[in-house]
């Protein structure tokens, strides 16, 4: 303890601040304030954050500490401040997506998820940055503001849950809620050094998230360490009759389980994971992490994933036609932008689209139009809905071998800020080792494997079969807790 | 697959979305060169193959025909750039949109 | 040189649910209460979703499977994508490849007896997702439209026939056969001023060219007709107008594509809509926030076996076992399902569907307009009425005494229940049973024969009105007499 007594309590750990308020030997309303003085000192220069809500956060912190200084029983996140990013609804809220579009929006309804969190006592202290409607891997398209990582402001935080996983990094708040349609919360976890997790599709209600890619999206937790994450996504999980595509199976308490020893592991690898676009430093970090598995005592074997090298195209046709479609809603007629350039209706639509959504979401929409258009349909969209079963296949038959399957999350560190703004299919192309987790609809984990030598860290990614959250939470903290990745932090937050 | 100017104007009208010369120009180019990569799902048999649709596959998930009770109307209307009270309001509405 | 004309419709009806088909707002018509049954959901708003209401997809199939159509066993939901104000999410969850049931039928009934029933085959129906309504600002200096999204999200299944249908007439009462049965099935009210029922016809004509082939001319969907009436004028006046401008033209289904017209009832003509640049590309893609239905052959048998008996079938049948008119039939059948029912009661009760047929378009009707009953608000149930005519059949009273006995028991602002009972003591308490004692009537006969020889002479010198005079005498004399049996005996003694 002695270690952490200097420590501010923001810095800490989810479970630690979680035990802390539970003996009172902090108050939320201390956390609170601790959080905000930390976004105060820091985000002006890290951008992770949208909007805060100081007095909201406040009052409901100082409510819980009443509530508990009376003796009440209290749910288990009770005074928990926790970061959403900023295309999840709640009632009373402005929800941007970080887009012109949204500017203004204001949801009358709260998201499934979100009320499960506030509903175990978590306090939402605001709202972080993405790229616009959760399109990029960089941060860098959103409309409003760039994040920068923590680690080096020059670099970037990653995308597009960009602003969610650097307000964990930057220890503003021990966990905070991302969501993940091609690896938009385990890239920027990878590249910010912090653990996330996307779950099982239909694990997560969608009911309130608004929709880049609909069969892909899923909302998941980011956190400074595998306990933390386990903490927010049992608080998250569980069926929800407003999603269809909710899946009504039991949520283990990952909270209890996820530091339970682990016997028998097998380890799966596969070789396309580390192709020729993988950088060294973090083929050599992933090798090492696997090393470590096989001291652990875990079974380590190679896997195929003969499909892998087509997920990239298969994702960048399914996950445009789906936004295309998604975002046909934005139309400035019944919310959001309308421009003030138009003549007539047809020109209000095309004025207000044009204006309202920033050069990303468009290439998009119009791959997507361009993809599920008459006569292109079966080229490109149905033929990649087919790759995406094979790619399912393969899983499912790899599953069969080894229980998780490890990997990198992204072929670099952070790059810089700028570095590849012009180049949208090199973008793309560093997505390469997390789409086929959305394709496949599967879980996967993202955690500290290491650092570069320059000090930029290096995310190890875990897949594993579908609703087998816990093995992933397992196996990840298994190798937290021998690999010693938990002592680094920033240098920014005294790491 | 090489996408002309004329190409990019056809998906933009079907998208409603304004752009302009240099959007357009810049489009065509990045379009072709991701089709072009998208290409090589040609070179997959997928003969036989069902399409994907969901991630997880589920089927018959309903709601009982129950009434909930619905938004009050100053909240359905909150966020409508031009209203009246009651409506969203339009430009007149042509035959085509 | 002559021509055929081509019609096939596309029919739109609203289902009979409380509630939406992908979420809990009420579908309650309330166009004074415009945008007050919405939710995130049928709104379109981000990150809402859709879950599909059973009852929606269950009176669905039963509207197919009255239309005699296939259900396959698997189904799913696509989105077709156009922007319009009145559909807020830019698309509509409709159903594209693989519709819910497809491949049925329904015959337009004959017109008169001993003609045959023209069969109109159905390609598909599909369910889908109403859009809201726009209104547009009639004063026409372009101040804006107004939209109103309580509509939006009703579900509707779309009924596409084949182009089977040859004249005008045929489409109006194909129609007309159509809403019977949804009326019949339960599955919506029909109600056409409210749009509940909506109609798009594609017309063209196949002209008989010189060498005997047959030259189709473009195609053109008549849009939005809500009522049977305008169907008819509209199709009228297209097929006058494509054969005007055949003649003039001679273009054909290769030189034009499909148009699109609407129809002005005020003028009954049909004009033409501002036709889009390019073709419409709805790039339909199945919806990946609804996941797909499956149904099982025992589930489906279960379906049928409970599927309300159609109004051909029971047409059939009243004609076959009641031995009605085509006309009649259709008649009882015109006003619903509960009328039938109770004719079917009676008639079955009486054995004479002549007699029940007459009685239930004379009497009863007449009651329930003039009182404006429902026939749940009337008080002679069907076992009643059945007593009643069998009274009349047996002879027991006269039909005139039969409509005075239920004129009767129908007076009054709340009248009683009617049963055997009060109908049985009504005719004891008025004296209106017949006398079955023939020595009593066959001396009144001959009292009267007696008292009256003036008439008696000019009967038997061939003035038969006499005998008139001589019955009404007897009918005195004789309260509840049965006049024909009267006539009979008098006549009997007279030429005796």
């Amino acid at each position: 303890m002695s270690s952490t007594a200097a420590t501010p309590i923001n810095q800490l750990s989810m479970s630690e601040q979680l035990q802390r308020l539970q003996n009172k030997a902090i108050s939320s309303v201390e956390l609170v304030d601790a959080t905000l003085a930390a976004i105060e000192t820091h985000d002006g220069s890290v951008g992770a954050f949208l909007q805060v809500y100081p007095e909201q956060a406040r009052a409901q912190a100082a409510s819980f500490d009443e509530r508990r200084a009376r003796g009440e029983t209290v749910p288990s996140l009770a005074g928990l401040p926790i970061a959403i990013k900023d295309n999840m609804c709640r009632t009373g809220d402005t929800v941007t997506c970080a887009s012109r579009m949204l500017h203004n929006y204001r949801p009358p309804y709260t998201a499934g998820a979100i009320e499960r969190l506030e509903r175990a006592g978590a306090i939402v202290v605001g709202r972080t940055n993405l790229d616009e409607f959760a399109m990029g891997s960089s941060g860098e398209n959103s409309a409003v503001q760039l994040t920068r990582n923590p680690w080096d402001l020059e670099r970037t935080p990653g995308g597009s849950s960009s602003g969610s996983a650097a307000s964990v990094a930057a220890r503003y708040v021990s966990g905070s809620l991302g969501s993940d349609t091609g690896g938009s919360i385990r890239q920027p976890a990878g590249l910010c050094g912090v653990v996330g997790l996307k779950p099982t599709y239909g694990r997560v209600s969608r009911y309130g998230l608004i929709a880049f890619a609909s069969s892909l999206d899923q909302i998941g937790p980011l956190a400074t360490d595998v306990t933390g994450a386990a903490i927010l996504l049992e608080a998250i999980s569980g069926h929800d009759p407003r999603d269809s595509t909710s899946v009504d199976v039991p949520v283990p308490s990952y909270s209890q389980l996820v530091q339970q020893p682990l016997a028998g592991l097998r380890v799966g690898f596969c070789p396309a994971h580390f192709s020729e676009g993988l950088d060294q430093e973090v083929a050599q970090t992933i090798r090492q992490a696997l090393t470590l598995y096989r001291q652990l005592g875990a079974e380590v074997k190679e896997i195929a994933l003969p499909h892998a090298d087509y997920s990239v195209a298969a994702y960048y046709l399914i996950a445009p036609s789906e936004a295309s479609s998604n975002l046909s809603r934005y139309d400035g007629i019944h919310y959001g932008y309308r421009s003030d350039k138009f003549e007539n209706l047809a020109d209000l639509y095309a004025a207000s689209r044009g204006e309202g959504f920033g050069p990303e979401v468009k290439r998009r929409i119009m791959l997507g139009t361009y993809a599920l258009s008459a006569g292109y349909y079966d080229q490109y969209y149905a033929r990649a809905l087919k790759v995406r079963r094979l790619i399912r296949r393969d899983y499912d038959e790899a599953f069969q071998e080894v229980d998780v399957i490890a990997g990198p999350v992204a072929p670099t560190t952070a790059f810089r800020l700028g570095e590849k703004n012009n180049d949208p299919l090199a973008m793309y192309l560093s997505d390469i080792y997390t789409i086929g987790t959305n394709l496949a609809g599967i879980p996967a984990i993202s955690l500290p494997a290491g650092y570069s030598k320059s000090g930029l860290p290096i995310g190890l990614q875990l897949q594993g079969p579908a609703f087998e959250e816990i093995k992933l939470l397992q196996a990840a903290y298994m190798f937290e807790q021998a690999a010693g990745v938990l002592e680094r932090k920033p240098g920014m937050v005294g790491g | 697959m090489s996408l002309s100017a004329k190409d990019v104007e056809k998906v933009a009208r079907l998208a409603r979305l304004r752009l302009n010369e240099t959007d357009i120009e810049q489009y065509a180019a990045q379009l072709s060169q991701i089709l072009d990569y998208a290409a090589i799902l040609e070179a997959v048999e997928t003969e036989g193959v069902e399409p994907m649709v969901h991630a997880i596959e589920l089927a018959n998930v309903w709601r009982e025909d129950e009434i909930l009770t619905s938004l009050p109307r100053q909240q359905a209307l909150q966020n409508s750039p031009a209203q009246d009270g009651k409506h969203f309001v339009v430009p007149q509405i042509l035959d085509a949109s | 040189m002559s021509y055929d004309v081509i019609i096939g419709l596309e029919v739109h009806v609203q289902l009979q649910t409380q509630t939406k088909v992908f979420c809990g707002c009420s579908t309650a018509f309330n166009p004074q209460a415009p945008n007050t049954q919405t939710c995130p959901t049928c709104l379109g708003l981000p990150g809402a979703l859709p879950v599909l209401n059973k009852k929606a997809f269950e009176l669905a199939v039963q509207t197919a499977m009255g239309l005699n159509c296939e259900i396959p066993l698997f189904t799913k939901w696509d989105r077709k994508q156009y922007f319009y104000p009145d559909l807020p999410k830019g698309y509509q969850i409709s159903q594209y490849d693989l519709p819910f049931s497809r491949n049925g039928h329904l015959d337009i009934p004959p017109a008169t007896d001993g003609d045959t029933p023209i069969r109109v085959r159905i390609l598909r129906a599909h369910l889908e997702e109403d859009a809201g309504k726009n209104l547009h600002d009639e004063s026409g200096r372009g101040a804006g439209s107004m939209i109103d999204l309580n509509r939006a999200g009703t579900p509707l299944v779309e009924i596409v026939t084949e182009p089977d249908l040859r004249n005008a007439m045929s489409a109006r009462r194909f129609l007309e056969e159509l809403r019977l049965l949804l009326v019949y099935l339960g599955v919506s009210d029909c109600n056409m001023q409210e749009g509940s029922l909506r109609c798009d016809a594609n017309v063209n004509l196949h002209v008989h060219g010189p060498d005997g082939t047959k030259i189709p001319t473009p195609i053109v969907e008549v849009k939005n007709l809500n009522s049977f009436r305008f169907t008819e004028q509209a199709i009228e006046f297209e097929v006058a107008r494509q054969w005007e401008q055949y003649q003039k033209t001679g273009q054909t289904i290769h030189d034009a594509p499909k148009v699109t017209r609407g129809f002005d009832p005020d003028r009954g003509m049909t004009y033409a809509l501002r036709e889009k640049e390019e073709a419409a590309d709805y790039r339909y893609f199945p919806d990946p926030d609804l996941v797909p239905v499956t149904v099982t052959e025992e589930q489906l048998s279960l379906w049928r076996s409970r599927l309300v008996e159609s109004p051909a079938s029971r047409r059939e049948r009243f004609r076959q076992e009641y031995g009605l008119s085509l006309y009649d039939a259709q008649v009882i059948l015109d006003q619903g399902v509960l009328f039938a029912d109770y004719f079917e009661q009676v008639a079955s009760q009486t054995k004479d569907g002549k007699q029940a047929a007459n009685w239930l378009t004379q009497e009863v009707q007449r009651v329930l307009n003039d009182r404006r009953w429902t026939l749940t608000e009337f008080p002679f149930p069907a076992p009643a009425l059945g007593h009643l005519l069998s009274l009349v059949s047996t002879k027991k009273i006269t039909g005139k005494s039969a409509k005075d006995v239920f004129n009767l028991l129908v007076e009054g602002d709340e009248p009683e229940v009617v049963t055997s009972e009060t109908i049985d003591a009504t005719i004891a308490e008025r004296g209106l049973a017949l006398v079955e004692d023939t020595g009593a009537i066959d001396m009144a006969i001959a009292d009267v024969i007696g008292r009256n020889p003036k008439a008696v002479q000019d009967f038997r010198s061939g003035k038969q009105a006499a005998a008139g005079a001589l019955i009404g005498q007897v009918m005195k004399a004789v309260k509840g007499a049965d006049p024909q049996s009267v006539r009979e005996r008098l006549l009997k003694q007279l030429e005796g």
